[in-house]
């Protein structure tokens, strides 16, 4: 539903140099396949771990603990997959910027 | 020292404390005022965000309701934290790049239209008063519990002190007392927590106490992990399994749906958003969403172990025990009203979840109320059940059994038998959670009506002089309007919180996502997405909550859809009617086109 609208050639375009457009596309096309996969791994360790598929993870306890796995995804492992989500976005988008800029000034 | 005078050292020590930081960072410009000038460290943002997030109601009762709720509890625990996922993946880089103050203001200039504006700002208002009208009751029920004082004077106390650190810093002020308001809620939080771990399982990590066995196994000869044991006793006193999922109205879609809408709604909270506009730039915006996330993941990794240690502790405390051997904390808590206990004549204590259980709460009642029952049930005692009236079946009658779910946080120190001194720091800690929560929101209040309404809809040539003005007399305004509902609650703000997160669901997420990843869309089906999702969640939960109408099954829904979860299905309309209107309608003009291109571009 949040399908990106990469500028149809009719549409203006802010820098009229192509380079920069063409560096500005591939940049943006970076960013929607890593956010769309973090959401994927989102979904799939809250709405799906923790709640769709609860009572069949269930069936296993986590080695050493008390823990059912669907349980514990409902109630702890969600948030930490949360944790690690968000950090890794914030580390792969900041270095994308940075070789972004990078090329931009080399080009 | 007495619990009573550390109370007032801790609270006054740590009050002043926030009044001395908003003097040190009083501000003279609406930059500084809206978003803090723009140059908030990303750690110290997170901790901000997190403070800012974490109000009363996480720090006081979520623990509890966790407690009595066993799995469905999850609902809260991954709502109130995955929503930041979306918030960081989906908006909060992208509003920073577009550099506006408010989330109003970004809805009204990406849609090119005032109405859009006029909307959000509706919106915002309203979420914002709903939420902020529990904190100051949060404040007011902290005081007069710790405090021995009346509920009002606590409301008037707490009212004074956001007023002024609020009005003299802006948010450059309430960033920095949020600050140190996390520390303060997040210590007063975990040293309870870290206790009971200790005594119940010898795990100083709480989140793996959960998972350990128990120091004393109840039964001698079963696995005696804490959660199995917490499974069994549940079972046997009549409830339903703590780990057991789906069960009564949370079936499988409710906790899906509501999980969703707790997580949207969270992304879409404009005090929430608002935060990020304080940072330097989009990296730091990135950054500071993590740091938020993990800051708050502190709470949320705790507050599912603290809820099942009580809910143990309590359990096998209370049953079994006489009026003489009670513990200590059963008495203080008793006066509150948030415990009671009404015998069946044989002296012993029953907790259950059936028709014998002997433990309650006195809820909204009234003194005089509660104690015509408790004389009515003594005679009906003595009388051998020949008059009077059976006092339990009148309390169950009114959904009163079992305690309070306050008390499990509050009566926690003393569960671990901690000493005085750190009793009084939940107190403050309490307070540090409600005053975090209300300011930011008062701030939200202050900037929409300010900024969005007087000076971009009505008076665009307003001097900076003037807007300070407005947006400062704007806070005073609403600090007396929060504590005018901290004092005179409606008699549904719990179900008021469902309206506060199905709206902004149904509004404001689905209104910037598509702004930022959908450059077609236009005016005229932004706004009708919009209201539409606004007016069918708003009608629905009035139609469940205040109505009592009967909930939609939609054909497939057992048990029907709870209010908390619809926002759900309001956001999933506004999308469609989006989506579908669309094409018929004129693209935005190129001037926004190039915008939304220049955010979609990385910061030089």
């Amino acid at each position: 539903m949040n399908h990106p609208n990469t500028p149809s050639p009719s549409s203006p375009n802010p820098n009229s140099n192509i380079n920069t457009q063409k560096t500005q596309n591939s940049y943006w096309n970076k960013n929607l396949k890593i956010m769309s996969l973090l959401l994927f791994c989102w979904f799939f360790f809250s709405l799906g771990c923790g709640v769709l598929w609860v009572d069949f993870l269930n069936q296993w306890t986590i080695p050493g603990t008390g823990f059912k796995l669907g349980f514990w995804f409902a109630q702890q492992g969600s948030i930490i997959a949360f944790v690690v989500i968000v950090f890794i976005y914030a580390l792969l988008m900041n270095r994308a910027d940075k070789a972004e800029n990078h090329s931009n000034l080399n080009a | 020292m007495s619990i009573l005078n550390w109370t007032y050292l801790f609270v006054g020590l740590s009050f002043s404390l926030y009044l001395f930081i908003a003097w040190r960072v009083r501000v003279k410009d609406t930059r500084g005022f809206y978003v803090a000038g723009r140059d908030v460290p990303a750690y110290a943002n997170g901790m901000a965000t997190a403070a800012d997030w974490m109000s009363a109601a996480s720090f006081i009762s979520m623990a509890g309701l966790i407690s009595t709720m066993g799995y469905a509890g999850s609902v809260y625990l991954m709502g109130w934290t995955g929503g930041f996922v979306l918030l960081a993946l989906c908006l909060a880089p992208y509003l920073r790049k577009m550099g506006h103050y408010t989330v109003p203001e970004f809805i009204g200039d990406r849609y090119e239209s005032n109405t859009a504006r006029v909307i959000a700002i509706i919106c915002a208002v309203f979420i914002s008063f709903t939420y902020v009208a529990g904190q100051m009751r949060g404040v007011g029920v902290v005081f007069s519990r710790f405090l021995n004082v009346d509920i009002s004077t606590g409301v008037f106390i707490g009212m004074f002190i956001v007023f002024i650190y609020a009005t003299l810093g802006g948010m450059k002020g309430i960033t920095w007392t949020q600050v140190a308001q996390y520390w303060v809620l997040i210590t007063a939080f975990l040293v309870p927590t870290i206790a009971i771990s200790i005594q119940l399982t010898g795990h100083i990590v709480p989140s793996m106490g959960m998972g350990a066995t128990l120091i004393e196994p109840s039964v001698v000869g079963q696995t005696n992990f804490l959660l199995n044991a917490l499974d069994g006793t549940l079972t046997d006193f009549g409830w339903h399994a703590y780990t057991e999922a789906f069960e009564g109205k949370w079936s499988k879609f409710n906790v899906f749906a509501t999980a969703l809408t707790l997580m949207v709604g969270t992304a879409g909270l404009p005090h929430v958003i608002v935060r990020f506009y304080t940072v330097k730039n989009v990296q730091a915006a990135r950054w500071s969403a993590f740091w938020a996330l993990l800051f708050i993941s502190i709470l949320y990794l705790s507050a599912p172990s603290l809820a099942s240690f009580s809910r143990y502790y309590m359990i096998h405390t209370l049953n079994g025990s006489s009026s003489e051997s009670l513990p200590s904390w059963f008495h203080s808590w008793e006066k509150t009203g948030l415990i009671l206990w009404l015998d069946d004549g044989d002296g012993i204590v029953r907790y259950s979840g059936d028709q014998t259980n002997e433990i309650f709460r006195s809820g909204k009642m009234g003194a005089k109320e509660l104690e015509s029952i408790k004389d009515q049930h003594q005679t009906w005692l003595t009388s051998g059940t020949q008059s009077g009236i059976d006092g339990r079946q009148l309390l169950l009658n009114k959904q009163l059994s079992g305690p309070d779910r306050d008390i499990i946080m509050l009566a926690a120190p003393e569960m671990a038998s901690l000493s005085n001194w750190i009793i009084a720091f939940v107190a403050a800690g309490g307070l540090a959670a409600a005053l975090s929560t209300a300011s930011g929101l008062l701030l939200v209040i202050s900037s929409s009506i300010a900024n969005d309404l007087y000076y971009r809809t009505l008076n665009p040539k307003a001097s900076q002089k003037n807007q300070l003005l407005v947006g400062r007399a704007t806070i005073a305004i609403a600090v007396v309007i929060a504590g005018y509902f901290g004092l005179n609650p409606p008699g549904f703000v719990g179900q008021v919180v469902a309206f506060a997160f199905g709206l902004a669901s149904a509004s404001f997420f689905p209104a910037i996502l598509l702004g930022i990843f959908n450059q077609r869309v236009g005016t005229i089906p932004a706004i009708c997405g919009m209201l539409s999702g606004i007016s069918l969640t708003a009608y629905y939960i009035i139609h469940c909550v205040f109505l009592n109408g009967e909930r939609w099954t939609l054909g497939v829904i057992e048990n029907g859809i709870t209010p908390e979860a619809f926002g759900m299905i309001g956001m999933l309309v506004n999308f469609t009617l989006v989506i579908l209107l669309t094409p018929f309608f004129s693209p935005p003009s190129d001037r926004i086109k190039a915008k939304i291109q220049a955010v979609r571009s990385p910061e030089a």
